[in-house]
């Protein structure tokens, strides 16, 4: 296993672990307003020191994890969910029109600014966690489409995919006994770098007032309240800013530490 | 040529078409009517009625569409529910202010990246190397806006070497413009030169790599001659893919980065005009955004296509 493997996943752990520590734990109640505490920089009781309205910010970091993930995670739920099957069924179909309409429909998604959309979505539909999957989720389908078709096309080709049309197996079963099985490490790399771009999706969107509303923490949004303040109270910008880094971070490295670790031909190609 | 070049126009109108369409149907699905937003809750029937008729919402969603789509291929996007203004003149304002900063983040971005990434490509695996494959692991998972955050906090506040945020104005000079777009565009530029020098470093390491390239270098070329008289003119092919790919998402990106800096271009627009419900407005920024952005990824398609005509058989 690579360094960058293990740091990636290191990070990426302890922000998975202060997420789901924050369900049973938090230093303090995240919500609780203390005005006479309010923008202490990080101390002995406030580890992360405190907000505008004397909210403990390591509170909300922890709580805010939450929101990032649930939000990354399930948008790139949605992409796999859909894109996976897509992607199988335009490689099963080769050179068919519903190969080319699954084909031509990625590339038209893909063309679209996706934040473009994503605001627009957000703005009708309205502002909120839910939205902001859905926005960022479909900008995830043509990516997962795209790569599984990619790897299926070549397996296609393989003798042991000859073999079970051979004994009579159909195009559906042989996609799903067969295919996905061999595409999985790829969809599993793919999906560690579509986490990150999401929590960073997240916290733009957030961070303009379109991700999760008020009281739900997140890091966007911390980040949007600390800007009239970042003169005389920089750790209200520094800290949220540092949490997004550090997982985005994690997740990279752990992406590329995977792809590495799961096929080892790739590394010569890559470099 | 000619017939890739129809081949992608093609292309390029159905997903526009398509674009325009879906544009279209997300503002109709939105719930509230303009007319009574506009009026408030004490709108009398008749003069709701009347308003509807002015702004054309009492046509019917086919008819609508097709006013909205003809309007704009003459440049008439409308009026703003809220300003009573043209669209199309609201947009030019702003455009003066978002365009520029699109093209000063490509052009910062551009001018950070291929240098970094030809250096890191020239010293593969050697501590340089690292360090600039070091920069970019982190300059990929900044946000740009919290980035930008920091320079002002940094070159605004603290130096005081730039104002923290608004436009000077053009008309105060092409410096004074420049000057206030320079830490927007830093801000836009550093996530896509991270990404521009990985690609540039790429590139040029699957081109080293190439027989042409070892017979420069049996030829008696230098290491360093064979590279720039052979190697980077290739390498700059996906690069400039990468290039046009990246002004949608500086384009797309200043949405975000012109509320850090209050800056009036056309992501404060979109967002002023959300807030107000002012649907025609959004609606046009959105497809003219959808459409530049489009039409870039077109252009650099057709400049591909012209430097490697290998590319032309496929699509």
């Amino acid at each position: 296993m690579s360094r960058n493997l293990i740091l990636g996943a290191g990070l990426s752990s302890l922000v998975v672990l202060a997420a789901l520590l924050s369900f049973v734990w938090t230093p303090y109640d995240y919500a609780a307003l203390n005005i006479p505490a309010k923008l202490q920089t990080p101390n002995g009781q406030h580890w992360f020191g405190t907000d505008h309205f004397g909210r403990d910010m390591f509170s909300m970091i922890m709580v805010g994890a939450r929101t990032s993930i649930a939000v990354a995670l399930l948008a790139v739920g949605i992409g796999m969910s859909l894109g996976v099957p897509l992607g199988l069924t335009a490689a099963a179909r080769k050179g068919s029109w519903l190969d080319e309409l699954i084909m031509r429909g990625n590339d038209l998604v893909f063309a679209f600014p996706s934040l473009v959309i994503a605001i627009l979505i957000t703005a009708v539909f309205g502002a909120g966690a839910v939205n902001a999957i859905i926005a960022i989720g479909i900008f995830n389908i043509p990516v997962f489409a795209r790569i599984t078709r990619g790897a299926a096309l070549s397996l296609w080709e393989r003798e042991f995919i000859l073999a079970a049309r051979v004994a009579g197996k159909g195009a559906a079963r042989i996609s799903a006994e067969h295919i996905l099985p061999n595409v999985a490490n790829l969809l599993i790399v793919q999906g560690t770098i579509q986490f990150s771009l999401g929590i960073l999706a997240e916290a733009g969107l957030s961070y303009v007032g379109l991700g999760a509303q008020p009281p739900t923490p997140s890091w966007g949004r911390m980040l949007a309240d600390a800007q009239t303040m970042v003169s005389f109270a920089p750790h209200l910008a520094l800290i949220p800013g540092l949490a997004i880094i550090l997982t985005v971070l994690g997740l990279n490295l752990m992406g590329d530490g995977l792809r590495d670790w799961l096929d080892p031909r790739l590394r010569v190609a890559r470099t | 040529m000619l017939r890739y070049s129809l081949k992608r126009a093609l292309s390029l109108t159905i997903s526009l078409a398509i674009a325009s369409l879906v544009i279209f149907a997300v503002i109709e699905i939105a719930p509230g009517d303009p007319a009574s937003f506009m009026l408030g809750v004490n709108a009398q029937p008749d003069t709701l009625a009347a308003l509807r008729t002015e702004l054309g919402l009492d046509q019917s969603k086919a008819e609508r569409y097709v006013s909205w789509v003809t309007g704009m291929l003459r440049g008439d996007f409308g009026t703003s529910y809220t300003y009573r203004t043209p669209v199309s003149q609201m947009i030019a304002d702003r455009l003066w202010v978002s365009l520029p900063l699109a093209l000063y983040a490509l052009a910062l971005s551009t001018a950070i990246a291929l240098p970094a990434g030809i250096y890191a490509a020239a010293r593969r695996g050697k501590p340089g190397d690292l360090a600039v494959m070091g920069a970019t692991q982190l300059g990929v998972a900044v946000p740009n806006f919290w980035f930008a955050m920091m320079l002002v906090l940094i070159f605004a506040i603290n130096l005081r070497w730039f104002n923290a945020g608004g436009f000077a104005g053009w008309d105060k000079g092409l410096v004074a413009g420049l000057h206030s777009l320079t830490l927007p565009a830093i801000a836009l530029a550093l996530p896509q030169a991270a990404i521009l020098a990985r690609v540039m470093r790429s590139a040029l390491l699957d081109i080293l790599g190439e027989d042409f390239m070892r017979t420069a270098r049996a030829k008696g070329l230098t290491r360093r001659q064979a590279l720039w008289r052979h190697g980077l003119r290739n390498a700059l092919i996906p690069v400039l893919t990468i290039i046009g790919l990246q002004f949608s998402f500086l384009l797309a990106g200043s949405i975000i980065i012109e509320q850090v800096f209050y800056l009036p271009g056309l992501g404060r627009l979109v967002f002023q005009a959300i807030s107000a419900r002012d649907l025609i407005v959004v609606e046009s920024v959105v497809m003219l955004l959808v459409f530049a952005v489009i039409t870039v990824n077109f252009l650099v398609d057709l400049a591909y296509a012209a430097v490697d005509p290998r590319l032309r058989s496929r699509t």
